[in-house]
């Protein structure tokens, strides 16, 4: 069964009419417009800094948070918050060690905390009485019967995430190239990234509600990677994460509205894809040019591939 | 149904066929999960395993859509990529965005498939979408007693070619550099570990699920291994409390009946982790504090020219 009534008629301007006619796709767009471009600015800040892994726990953290409002009767949009911004503060209490042994534990820990959060996330799928449809629209991301309130309250805290980055993104973007250099000229290197932690909790709890709690990766990481594979120079990338984003949602959102499967697989398979492309153009850009690597150069360290 | 006799309760608990099954297979599952899991804490390995449960949803899901037995798929997907990984060896590691990146797009590909298997069945509507919900938090109930006998015998398997070769590979997680100074064939040991966790998340999928299965490798795993130093005291601590919080798990889903069995599992192997971490903190604090730091102290300086030294890039 797909959502559009006659399919596509392989006319744009038709088709993109046939689609706004309908209410909730057009609050689709207006909340995937709004969580794209989200994504895509922490999204650039998250792969500078290396913190991929910890928005990916946070996003799956999500998914009890919600199931579990859904089951007390509360808004999902309530718990997939309040969720994500509780364990952003207790992965930003808890002090990294460095030393060997420690690390190995804290992947222990991250791998154990994921599971059980999925765990709990089951249980309260079952007492909500296991409605199947809500589980797999929790779990790889639904665009269907988003409401005029959660686009507000999508754009409301997308609002105060993006003014927090504003101010901070200069000295957040010195403790992040040059963290040791940042803390010598004061910069207040450990809350600037208790500050960005939160916001990368808010951040993965928006995309959660469009992607699903499992592909959070698709929106937040690999639109930031591609534009760092395509420029070295932090504004010219932080425009093209946040172009790309956009883009890929609304490609996304649009094939997934003529067609039977879910729109998660096809926001991860379109950002997998410019992904793809912009590493494979980097790649033989480089061969053509021939010149030594690009490390030398000063700027964000690119994600290194291989 | 309660009674007031434990021994009783759990007569009557084990009457089911299917908690028996349950019981048979879980308890050789664990063991398995338990041992190999240990060694992937060791190696500070523990993204291969979420690797892994994303590759095992999205083979089954994939065998499944296509309508083969979604065993093939499991196992074939699960085989596949961790050789996949064994060659990749200490690059691929949980922070990398290139390697996070193909892992959602595998799962975004699972989407598809269970999308194409619920709609290509759309007259049973409900057997496609349950066959997503056990692939992804596991069914020990759901099986039949030939099924559980076979997940037994592979959990076997995986559990004396583990035994056969715990030793070497112990040694090698270790300190790899001494164990190939030993002369200890450390890339044939690499390949059969990981071959070896391929078939664990396969085994070990069908009992709790594919986004599961990290808690039954990895907590029981950081729990002994927060509570002894020593190796093969850790190795078998770790494969008791699996088989523990199995049992438990198992138990507490019979009695609590909107209990999914894969959270009882897993809460009671997180339970396990989180008293372990209170134990030894308290112990670190009050107790016999030279002791513990000893023993940290005296692992450490092993531990470290592997990833400084040779792994490095």
């Amino acid at each position: 069964m797909t959502l559009a009534a006659d399919g596509l008629a392989w006319n744009p301007v038709d088709d993109v009419h046939q689609m706004f006619a309908l209410h909730f796709m057009v609050n689709a767009y207006r909340a995937g417009t709004i969580v794209a471009v989200i994504a895509g600015a922490i999204g650039w800040f998250m792969v500078l800094r290396r913190q991929s892994f910890a928005g990916h726990t946070l996003a799956v953290v999500s998914f009890p948070g919600a199931a579990c409002a859904i089951w007390l009767g509360l808004s999902a949009t309530i718990g997939y918050f309040a969720a994500s911004i509780a364990a952003a503060l207790v992965i930003a209490v808890v002090p990294r060690s460095s030393s060997e042994r420690a690390r190995s534990e804290e992947s222990a820990v991250i791998g154990t905390v994921q599971a059980f959060a999925l765990a709990c996330g089951a249980l309260f799928v079952s007492l909500y009485g296991g409605f199947l449809d809500s589980l797999t629209g929790l779990l790889f991301g639904t665009f269907l019967g988003i409401s005029n309130g959660q686009v507000v309250a999508l754009g409301a805290v997308a609002v105060v995430v993006l003014a927090v980055l504003a101010v901070l993104a200069r000295p957040l973007f010195f403790a992040t190239v040059d963290p040791y250099v940042a803390v010598a000229r004061r910069v207040p290197v450990r809350a600037l990234s208790i500050v960005f932690l939160v916001l990368l909790g808010c951040t993965a709890a928006e995309v959660s509600q469009i992607t699903g709690a499992l592909l959070v990766f698709a929106l937040l990481v690999m639109p930031a990677a591609a534009a760092q594979q395509i420029t070295a120079r932090p504004a010219a990338s932080f425009v093209v994460t946040i172009v790309v984003a956009v883009a890929i949602t609304w490609l996304s959102l649009g094939v997934a509205f003529f067609s039977v499967y879910p729109v998660g697989f096809y926001v991860s398979t379109f950002g997998f894809a410019v992904y793809v492309a912009a590493a494979a153009g980097r790649a033989s850009a480089n061969r053509l040019r021939r010149r030594p690597a690009r490390g030398t150069r000063p700027g964000p360290r690119m994600v290194v591939g291989a | 149904m309660m009674t007031v006799d434990p021994l009783v309760g759990i007569a009557h608990m084990l009457a089911h066929p299917f908690l028996r099954s349950a019981f048979g297979a879980g308890t050789c599952i664990a063991l398995a999960a338990g041992l190999v899991g240990y060694v992937v804490v060791l190696r500070g390995q523990v993204f291969s395993g979420d690797a892994l449960s994303h590759v095992a949803f999205t083979g089954a899901l994939a065998a499944l859509a296509f309508g083969i037995d979604l065993r093939v798929g499991l196992y074939g997907g699960c085989i596949a990529v961790a050789i996949v990984m064994a060659v990749l060896g200490r690059r691929a590691n949980a922070d990398d965005t290139v390697i996070g990146s193909v892992f959602a797009w595998v799962l975004g590909l699972g989407a598809l498939f269970l999308s194409i298997f619920t709609t290509s069945r759309s007259g049973t509507g409900g057997v496609g979408a349950n066959a997503g919900v056990n692939v992804l938090f596991g069914s020990i109930f759901g099986l039949s007693s030939s099924q559980a006998f076979t997940d037994a015998m592979v959990a076997l398997v995986i559990v004396v070619v583990f035994v056969a070769i715990g030793r070497p590979l112990l040694f090698v997680s270790l300190d790899q550099a001494v164990a190939s100074a030993r002369g200890v064939p450390v890339r044939a040991l690499g390949y059969a570990f990981f071959i070896l966790l391929g078939i664990t998340a396969g085994v070990a999928t069908q009992a709790v699920g594919a986004l599961l299965l990290l808690g039954l490798l990895a907590a029981p795993a950081g729990a002994s291994q927060r509570l002894t130093a020593r190796p093969f005291v850790a190795l078998w601590l770790s494969a008791g409390i699996a088989v523990a919080s199995m049992w438990i798990g198992l138990t507490l889903a019979y009695l609590v009946p909107r209990m999914p069995p894969s959270f009882g599992i897993v809460g009671v192997a997180t339970g396990a982790y989180l008293a372990a971490f209170v134990v030894t903190s308290a112990r670190e604090r009050w107790g016999s504090r030279p002791t513990a730091r000893s023993a940290r102290t005296l692992e450490l300086p092993v531990r470290q020219p592997r990833h400084g030294g040779l792994g490095a890039s």
